[in-house]
């Protein structure tokens, strides 16, 4: 994957400890334009961290991030600016349970980047249409199933229009009957070329729609490289092991 | 199945007839304890009728407190002066709220900058709430006047308001710092992630759902507000409590406290019946069906 473009995110050695728990160790890796990237690894390993440090939701305590190429990790950085351009969607939605569907995602369209309130409506209305969601625009994330709600967390996070988006296990609080309508979503995304950075426990979906799939132990990353690839013939101990016992539990 | 339960005797087997002793059986049931219910309360009534008039003081209390003719003569002027204490409340209550507040917003900033703001407003709370309310409207209400400043500035009706304000303000305020930091944290995580400042999301997500959540205890502070409103009379203001008072002195009889109260009870059983009534809907709403 090394070309003479800039990455669009790279992550360079990268550390984060909550107290004396390390939860990322050293994490490398150069993520180019509409690349998706699954990462896969048992809880606890650093997956949901990661994401949340891209995010800046985390600060790290020591390494590099950049956008762009540009460090969006360097200390004393205002990270609303950065955040606009990075969009997460997490596991468990955090929608904003006192407004409608609507207001949830034009929020944030109005107060940060300005749009007027018929701007920013047609916007959420455009991106509802797109998730098969048009006529719960006035409902409240109480009134929908949770692969509703998840659908309509990623259209809150596409209004601000993002260039990246990372998706923090967003199929995990879902009944296993709502997590196709999700993953349809993503798939679509992919189609429109969005540069995405998943964490996931859907080891069959990950192979589907991963360019790269890369698999944290420790927080560190062991070993990262096309679905068919590893996942047919990982070359690293762990990831030998760990995919053994997905494939135990039955669920690849 | 070995009791013997009135009107089951049918046959057994048949899904509807053991239905319909079942519906039969419960009917009876709730026919029983409410002739229960009604039995024990008029007996304990009747108990109390009879034998509170046998006591030795019963014609001294019931002349001096159940004074017809004193109670017809002094309730009008009650309800005037109660009028006062409607007063007060209403322009208390709403500086109550803002300063409440604020002093929340104070408590919950992060800014390490903002740091003396924080203890400022913990020591706030920390005084107020400690200090009696009578105690605080007696300090302010006879201290602020005696700097001898002229009118308006020395109305005992202006510091007696000071005082429930700054009271007040205090248990309003932890009210609503509870409700802020009841907000999970992921909803700020959702709001920052979208690229909304610290400020933009604690005023459209934080604040929005701290308040709708603590409208129940707000409501019971605004209750024991209009009830405390009565301690101004302390410091000079003729309202209800104080107006009962002379009334008690010119009749010699304590009647018009009764009538005092039976006012304020007006007010507060629909306030705290509505507080009920909010409450109720509040853990419909976040917690499904209620246990018997």
């Amino acid at each position: 994957m090394s070309n003479t473009i800039t990455p669009k995110i790279s992550l360079r050695s990268v550390e984060k400890s909550f107290g004396d728990r390390t939860v990322l160790n050293g994490v490398d890796l150069d993520v180019s334009s509409s690349e998706v990237i699954a990462f896969i690894g048992s809880s606890g390993s650093g997956k949901s961290t990661l994401l949340r440090c891209v995010n800046l939701l985390e600060s790290i305590d020591d390494g590099a991030i950049l956008l762009d190429g540009v460090d969006i990790s360097l200390p004393g950085l205002d990270p609303d600016p950065i955040r606009r351009r990075i969009g997460m969607v997490f596991q468990n939605f955090n929608l904003f349970p006192h407004m409608n569907v609507l207001r949830n995602i034009t929020l944030a369209p109005r107060k940060v980047l300005g749009l007027s309130a018929s701007e920013s409506e047609e916007r959420g209305r455009d991106l509802l249409r797109r998730l098969g969601l048009q006529d719960r625009a006035e409902a409240y994330p109480d009134q929908l199933s949770g692969g509703q709600q998840q659908r309509v967390a990623i259209a809150r996070s596409l209004a601000m229009e993002p260039e990246v988006m990372l998706l923090d296990e967003i199929t995990s609080a879902l009944d296993p009957e709502l997590v196709g309508e999700v993953l349809d979503v993503v798939r679509e995304l992919k189609g429109n070329g969005m540069t995405m950075l998943l964490a996931t426990h859907e080891m069959a979906f990950a192979r589907e729609i991963a360019d790269r799939v890369c698999f944290l132990h420790q927080g560190q990353v062991l070993e990262c490289a096309p679905p068919n690839e590893l996942f047919v013939s990982p070359k690293n101990e762990r990831t030998q092991q760990f995919l053994q016992r997905v494939i135990d539990s039955g669920r690849l | 199945m070995n009791e013997t339960v009135p009107g089951s005797s049918n046959r057994p087997g048949t899904v509807a007839s053991s239905r319909l002793a079942r519906r039969r059986f419960e009917r009876r049931q709730k026919r029983r304890s409410t002739l229960i219910a009604l039995t024990s309360t008029l007996v304990v009534i009747g108990l109390l009728v009879t034998l509170i008039p046998q006591t030795p003081g019963w014609y001294k209390v019931k002349r001096s407190f159940f004074n017809g003719e004193v109670f017809s003569e002094t309730f009008p002027r009650l309800v005037d002066a109660f009028v006062k204490d409607v007063q007060i409340f209403l322009w208390c209550a709403p500086c109550i709220l803002v300063w409440g507040m604020m002093l929340a917003l104070c408590r919950s900033v992060r800014t390490p900058a903002l740091f003396p703001l924080r203890l400022f407003a913990a020591a706030y709370t920390d005084i107020f709430r400690g200090v009696p309310v009578i105690l605080t409207i007696l300090l302010i209400g006879f201290g602020v006047p005696g700097l001898g400043m002229d009118r308006p500035w020395n109305s005992p009706y202006l510091w007696g308001s000071v005082a429930l304000v700054l009271t007040y303000s205090s248990y309003v305020a932890e009210v609503f710092r509870a409700g802020i930091e009841s907000v999970h944290e992921s909803q700020r995580a959702g709001a920052r992630s979208l690229g909304l400042s610290s400020g933009q999301t604690l005023r459209f997500v934080v604040i929005p759902q701290a308040v709708r959540r603590v409208v129940p205890p707000l409501m019971n502070d605004l209750v024991s507000l209009q009830k405390d409103v009565a301690l101004v009379s302390l410091i000079g203001p003729i309202e209800i409590l104080r107006q009962a008072g002379i009334d008690k002195s010119k009749f010699a009889n304590f009647t018009p406290y009764l009538g005092a109260a039976i006012i304020f009870l007006a007010i507060t059983i629909p306030e705290t019946r509505f507080v009920d009534h909010l409450m109720a809907r509040e853990r419909r709403r976040t917690s499904g069906t209620a246990i018997r």
